[in-house]
Order: structure tokens, then C-alpha cells, then sequence
């Protein structure tokens, strides 16, 4: 396949079809009629906000992630700088007990619905620095986590393979408007 | 022949270039020693403090450099455990004022005269020094290997 041909196929769950049981779309376009819990998950889903933020190296990941060659803003991913704005917050890296409080402070600031990805090893367990005296063993004993990615760091792939599963997860009516 | 000729002489015929030195000084003689350095023999740049725990003390180590020789000289001062009070270079070399604050988190070593002596990598409300031996192998949080 050529990487390169555009294609002109939406993608996979980016259709209304793809949350709601039932559609109904009218003739002529532009109308459709849905239960609206779907089509609020269907919105949510296909514009994930997160909240840029990186703690260590897995922060370099995601800025791949977020460039040219990977370009997570044709799945609707576009990073946003304040925490009022955000939907997902990002755990990018190893969480110090110094840095935990601000990141709870920092998810409060978040609008509801919002959603946390732990990215690699060190937000997932505390990995290696599990047992040490500063860091805190996995960001899930700060703030509830929907999805984790595993890796010492995950590839650009891997994180992307992440936000799929999450926006598989709020298209299935997984924790939504939380 | 006294210690420091026998250096001289070593550091003329073998010593590459540039040259370092460690000075093991009394607790008293730190400060009269630090401003020697800078004022008479131009040693202007303050590199970094450490500290290592022996078996009876803590050793605090200066590392200070002459910008023009690349020449480096560390000032070290052995402190017994019961009492870790050591003079700030801070007024002597303002660089030192981070690096004692560090020393002091993780070590516990109380240097008096700095103006700022408060922890600088753990949280404030934070108990303990946990680089010293004494300190408990488990978590803060109670959580064990």
C-alpha cells in the first residue's frame, strides 16, 4: 500500500454508525437522527483534547506522537496548553511524590468528561523506581487511569495504539461522562 | 620531605594536564581556606558539592575550578554523625547556595550562614535525608520490595 495515496475512507469508528445502534439519515444529507448519549460519545471520541504535559523520557515519545511523521491531529488529537481546555491527561513519565499533588491539582482543573492515559512503565508501577525513596508507584494511586500503555518508553506507535483503545472505550459507553 | 612538596613534585613530572587535588580540611579552617583560594590563587568557579557517609562521618566535599588553568581542587571536610553543622561557602562562591541546599536534603548536613536552607529536590513536609544509611529501606508510603 502506498503510504503516501489519500485515502478516501473515514476512519475506523470516525462514523456515526460506528456508536450509535441505530441511524437514521435523511434524504439529501446533512440530517440524522440518534439517541444523543451516542452522539455525544461520538463527538467525544473523535476529539480527544489531551493536556500537554510530559514528566520524563516517555515525553519524547509523545512529542513524536504528535509530529509530523505520526500527526495525531487527523484522529482529532490536538494538544491544548491550559487543563480548562483538555479532555485526556497524558502520564508521561515517572511520577516523584514532589510532583504527584500537582498533578492531581492539574486533573481537578479538567472539565468533565475527562479521561487519563498512563504512558510506559513508571506511570503504569513506578517500574524500577518502584521502591526508591521519591517517586510514587504508578500514577493510578493519585488519579483514577482508563487506559495504560506499557513500555520503557512505548513507541509513538504504541501511545497511538493507546488513544484508539480509549476512543474505543467512550464509543462502547465505557466510563463515559465522568 | 612534607605532603604538599611531594605533590608539587608529582604534579610537575606526571600530572596531566589540567590538574586536580583533594585538600581534607579542619571543620574551623573552611571558610579562611575558601577565600584564600579565590582571592589569592584564583580559583573563581565553584563546580559542585557532594558528601559521602563513612563508618563515623560524613564527608562534604567542595569542587572548585581556575577558569583559566582548568585546574580543579576539592575542599573536604569530615563531620561526625552526631554533630553536622558545617560552614556555607555561599558568601564565598554564590554557586554553592543550590548545591549545599541539595547536600542538606539528601544528607542532612545543617550549613550554617546560608540564606536559604530549605530542601530543593524532595517536598518540603518530607521526613528524613534519604541518601544517609540510616535511612529505612521502605517507602514513605510503607510500601516494601
Amino acid at each position: 500500500m502506498d503510504p503516501l495515496k489519500v485515502v478516501d475512507a473515514p476512519p475506523q469508528g470516525s462514523r456515526l454508525e460506528d456508536v450509535a445502534e441505530e441511524v437514521v439519515r435523511f434524504p439529501g444529507g446533512g440530517v440524522a437522527l440518534l439517541r444523543t448519549d451516542a452522539l455525544f460519545r461520538w463527538a467525544q471520541s473523535s476529539s480527544l483534547w489531551p493536556l500537554t504535559f510530559g514528566l520524563a523520557c516517555c515525553a519524547i515519545e509523545m512529542m513524536a506522537a504528535f509530529a509530523g511523521r505520526f500527526d495525531l491531529d487527523r484522529f482529532g488529537v490536538i494538544l491544548r496548553p491550559t487543563p480548562r481546555q483538555a479532555d485526556v491527561m497524558i502520564i508521561a513519565g515517572t511520577v516523584t511524590i514532589k510532583m504527584a499533588p500537582r498533578i492531581r491539582t492539574l486533573y481537578d482543573q479538567m472539565a468533565h468528561p475527562k479521561w487519563v492515559i498512563s504512558m510506559g512503565s513508571c506511570a503504569n508501577s513506578g517500574d524500577h523506581y518502584r521502591n526508591i525513596y521519591s517517586v510514587v508507584p504508578g500514577v493510578d494511586h493519585v488519579i483514577p487511569v482508563d487506559v495504560y500503555v506499557a513500555g520503557c518508553p512505548p513507541t509513538p506507535e504504541a501511545l497511538m495504539e493507546g488513544i484508539f483503545e480509549l476512543q474505543r472505550k467512550i464509543r462502547e459507553g465505557g466510563r463515559a461522562g465522568v | 620531605m612534607p605532603a604538599s612538596e611531594v605533590v608539587a613534585a608529582l604534579s610537575t613530572r606526571f600530572a596531566a594536564a589540567p590538574f586536580s587535588l583533594g585538600v581534607a580540611l579542619a571543620r574551623e579552617s573552611l571558610v579562611e581556606a575558601a577565600r584564600a583560594l579565590r582571592d589569592q590563587h584564583g580559583y573563581r568557579y565553584y563546580l559542585l558539592a557532594s558528601a559521602t557517609e563513612r563508618a563515623d562521618a560524613i564527608e562534604v566535599l567542595h569542587a572548585v575550578r581556575h577558569p583559566a588553568t582548568g585546574d580543579t581542587i576539592f575542599l573536604k571536610v569530615a563531620l561526625p554523625k552526631d554533630d553536622l553543622a558545617i560552614d556555607s561557602l555561599v558568601l564565598v562562591w554564590s554557586g554553592a547556595e543550590w548545591n549545599e541546599r541539595e547536600v542538606y536534603d539528601l544528607f542532612g548536613v545543617r550549613f550554617s550562614g546560608h540564606p536559604d536552607l530549605r530542601r530543593i529536590l524532595l517536598p518540603d513536609e518530607y521526613t528524613g535525608h534519604p541518601l544517609r544509611k540510616d535511612f529505612p529501606m521502605a517507602t514513605p508510603w510503607g510500601f516494601r520490595p
